[in-house]
């Protein structure tokens, strides 16, 4: 399997040894998967004919060309641009005036933003242990290849991530409504009294979560999937030859095996937690009283409502920030568990 | 495989044993059977909802108590969301968008994989590393400036703001390279041999080789782009410009007067195309997936 995380370290591109241009007929074929050991580099090797150098590199740029001019106007001078416009009180009109770390200050003091990065927060954490877990749940049921359903069980459930999450509340808001949702209803008929839930203080939040859960847990499951296949059949069988029950198996054999997939995925739909924005858009607009505001929700509303763009940017770049951290943790975890896994 | 076969050549309790262990298999995978699917109709709920809902009558919708099954089939909320939305507009426009970024990146995504993976071009190592660092970056980071950099450019409510600043991404670009590094070198090499430039190998032998990975590719940025609410909103202002998914936004929240069976009709049309997609490259998609993680 490609681990994610082990691009670094296989392939061409890794810790090879720049190689000696050949002539052609007497090129060693490249096996797809590279040994992982450093070649002796040939003699002579490290240098090249810079004619033939200045060939490749021009017909690597005339490939590259589009890509890199899309990214770099279109990330990467957004991603300066936007750390300027941070340091500003740039509104999109007129002129603009720095303003130091106003705008991040503003982060920690405003009360509206505050709400929205705990919220945030929050959403996380009801969000990632549900989706998680489930997805979890699913994926140890559907790992039996003798059940019956199983290739229409796997697309059923997969089915939710690709509908947008926009036409998915629409639904859901429809289903909960307290007057002609017909889940209310259900619930309802067997004594479970919700109310109006997207106008609850307290039940708004979790519902606009449920709703990603919703989306995204198929994606998930078909990742642990992928991971309980590759568990060798030989450690059950073993374990089961020691006598272990079903609990101690997946507590001491599918668990620890697991652990690479579990962490690349939690740290996978932390980092779609941040980003929330879409449902809640639709469903509650970050109401009732701010009670479902994002930090992507203000990032909208301060950008290209009130056109604050200064601020906005700040807050971009916080979210950058937590992006970031998440991904180096994620890029570390896995980089010291490929070292120990060869 | 010697695993399979030890129940049979070590008959530890005998056969009756063994026959027990297989009816407590069977009976679990009863019960595993009916756990899921209970779980996929749970799942399917909403979907169920938006398909039955389209058909019915505006009585119906708002009959108390609801019901999930129309009793009266009906096509009248599909004539209506014609009225509330530019909906022909709409569906042109979510497939100009959603079609046109996924051709382009598919193009300049795997140009830039075909160099990165069969090129030993100055500096490789590092253009890696800045588009596995670029991987990282959430679009929603850089909305703000590349809103002004479109604005400036004049490009608000035109399809060049929508499609080009998507028309390459580095997610692409290193999905496609692992899979080209994948393909054995013999092919290329023995081209190259007969003559065959960098370009009629990337376009005769790597592209027809690589047409499952692009073929996923394909399907995974048409759906993004497809669902996606942020990115129009915010490029289109003009209601004649938005996508189905955008446009349909419009008919909720606040003074949203419309009535759920329109609603839902809307949703299906903009779901159709997905799962008609989906269904096409369904097996072939989900292992991709999980093989890759999609990071």
């Amino acid at each position: 399997m490609r681990r994610p995380g082990r691009w670094l370290t296989s392939s061409s591109s890794g810790r090879r040894v720049p190689r000696k241009e050949v002539p052609m007929s007497t090129t060693v074929h490249r096996k797809p998967q590279a040994p992982r050991y450093r070649a002796p580099a040939p003699i002579g090797g490290r240098r090249r004919p810079a004619v033939g150098q200045r060939r490749k590199n021009l017909q690597a740029l005339s490939f590259l060309l589009p890509a890199l001019l899309v990214l770099g106007a279109f990330t990467a001078w957004p991603m300066v641009s936007a750390l300027r416009l941070s340091f500003t009180n740039a509104s999109g009109f007129g002129k603009e005036k720095w303003v130091g770390f106003e705008n991040y200050a503003r982060i920690f003091t405003d009360p509206v933003i505050i709400n929205a990065v705990v919220n945030t927060g929050l959403y996380a954490l009801l969000f990632t242990p549900t989706a998680v877990a489930l997805a979890l749940v699913l994926a140890l049921l559907l790992n039996d290849p003798r059940l019956p359903f199983r290739g229409f069980f796997r697309t059923a459930l997969f089915l939710p991530f690709i509908i947008s999450l926009a036409v998915a509340a629409i639904a859901w808001a429809y289903l909960i409504d307290p007057q002609v949702g017909l889940l209310n209803y259900w619930l309802s008929s067997a004594g479970i009294r919700i109310g109006n839930v997207l106008q609850d203080p307290v039940l708004a939040m979790p519902a606009v979560a449920f709703v990603a859960v919703w989306k995204s847990f198929g994606f998930y499951m078909v990742i642990f999937l992928a991971g309980l296949q590759e568990i060798p059949g030989s450690l059950y069988e073993a374990a089961r030859v020691d006598g272990a029950g079903a609990w101690t198996r997946f507590r001491h054999v599918t668990m620890p095996m697991l652990s690479n997939t579990t962490a690349f995925v939690l740290i996978f739909a932390l980092i779609a937690a941040l980003q929330a924005f879409d449902q809640i858009y639709v469903m509650t607009g970050g109401g009732p009283y701010g009670h479902t505001e994002t930090v992507v929700m203000q990032i909208y509303t301060s950008g290209f409502r009130k056109l604050d763009v200064g601020f906005a940017s700040a807050l971009s770049y916080v979210l950058l920030g937590a992006t970031l951290l998440l991904s180096v943790i994620q890029f570390v975890f896995f980089g010291r568990r490929e070292r120990e896994g060869d | 495989m010697s695993t399979t076969l030890r129940p049979r050549l070590l008959p530890p309790g005998g056969p009756v044993s063994g026959s027990r262990r297989a009816a407590r298999a069977r009976l679990n995978r009863a019960v595993v059977v009916v756990l899921l699917a209970l779980a996929t109709a749970v799942i399917l709920l909403p979907i169920a909802i938006i398909v039955f809902t389209a058909f019915k009558p505006a009585t119906e919708v708002n009959a108390f108590p609801p019901t999930l099954v129309p009793g009266q089939w009906t096509m009248e909320n599909f004539t209506r969301i014609f009225q509330e939305l530019p909906f022909v507009r709409l569906i042109g426009n979510s497939f100009a968008f959603a079609g046109g970024v996924t051709l382009l990146a598919l193009l300049f995504d795997s140009l830039a994989a075909y160099a990165l993976a069969r090129i030993d071009f100055t500096g490789r190592r590092m253009l890696l590393i800045a588009i596995i660092a670029s991987l990282m970056i959430p679009f929603q980071a850089t909305l703000v400036p590349v809103y002004q950099l479109a604005s400036n450019l004049g490009w608000v409510n035109t399809f060049a703001a929508l499609i080009i600043p998507r028309a390459a991404d580095a997610f692409g670009i290193f999905f496609l390279r692992q899979f080209f590094l994948s393909l054995p070198r013999d092919l290329d090499n023995a081209a190259r041999i007969d003559g065959a430039s960098e370009w009629r190998v990337y376009w005769n032998i790597v592209l027809p080789n690589a047409t499952p990975a692009i073929l996923t590719l394909g399907v995974f940025v048409f759906v993004n782009n497809w669902n996606d609410l942020l990115w129009p909103l915010i490029f289109t202002t003009d209601k004649n410009m938005g996508t189905l998914t955008s446009g349909l936004t419009l008919l909720t929240g606040p003074g949203g007067i419309v009535p759920y069976g329109v609603m839902m009709a809307g949703a299906l049309v903009a779901i159709l195309p997905l799962v008609a997609v989906f269904m096409f490259v369904q097996r072939r998609f989900i292992e991709s997936v999980a093989t890759t993680g999609l990071k």
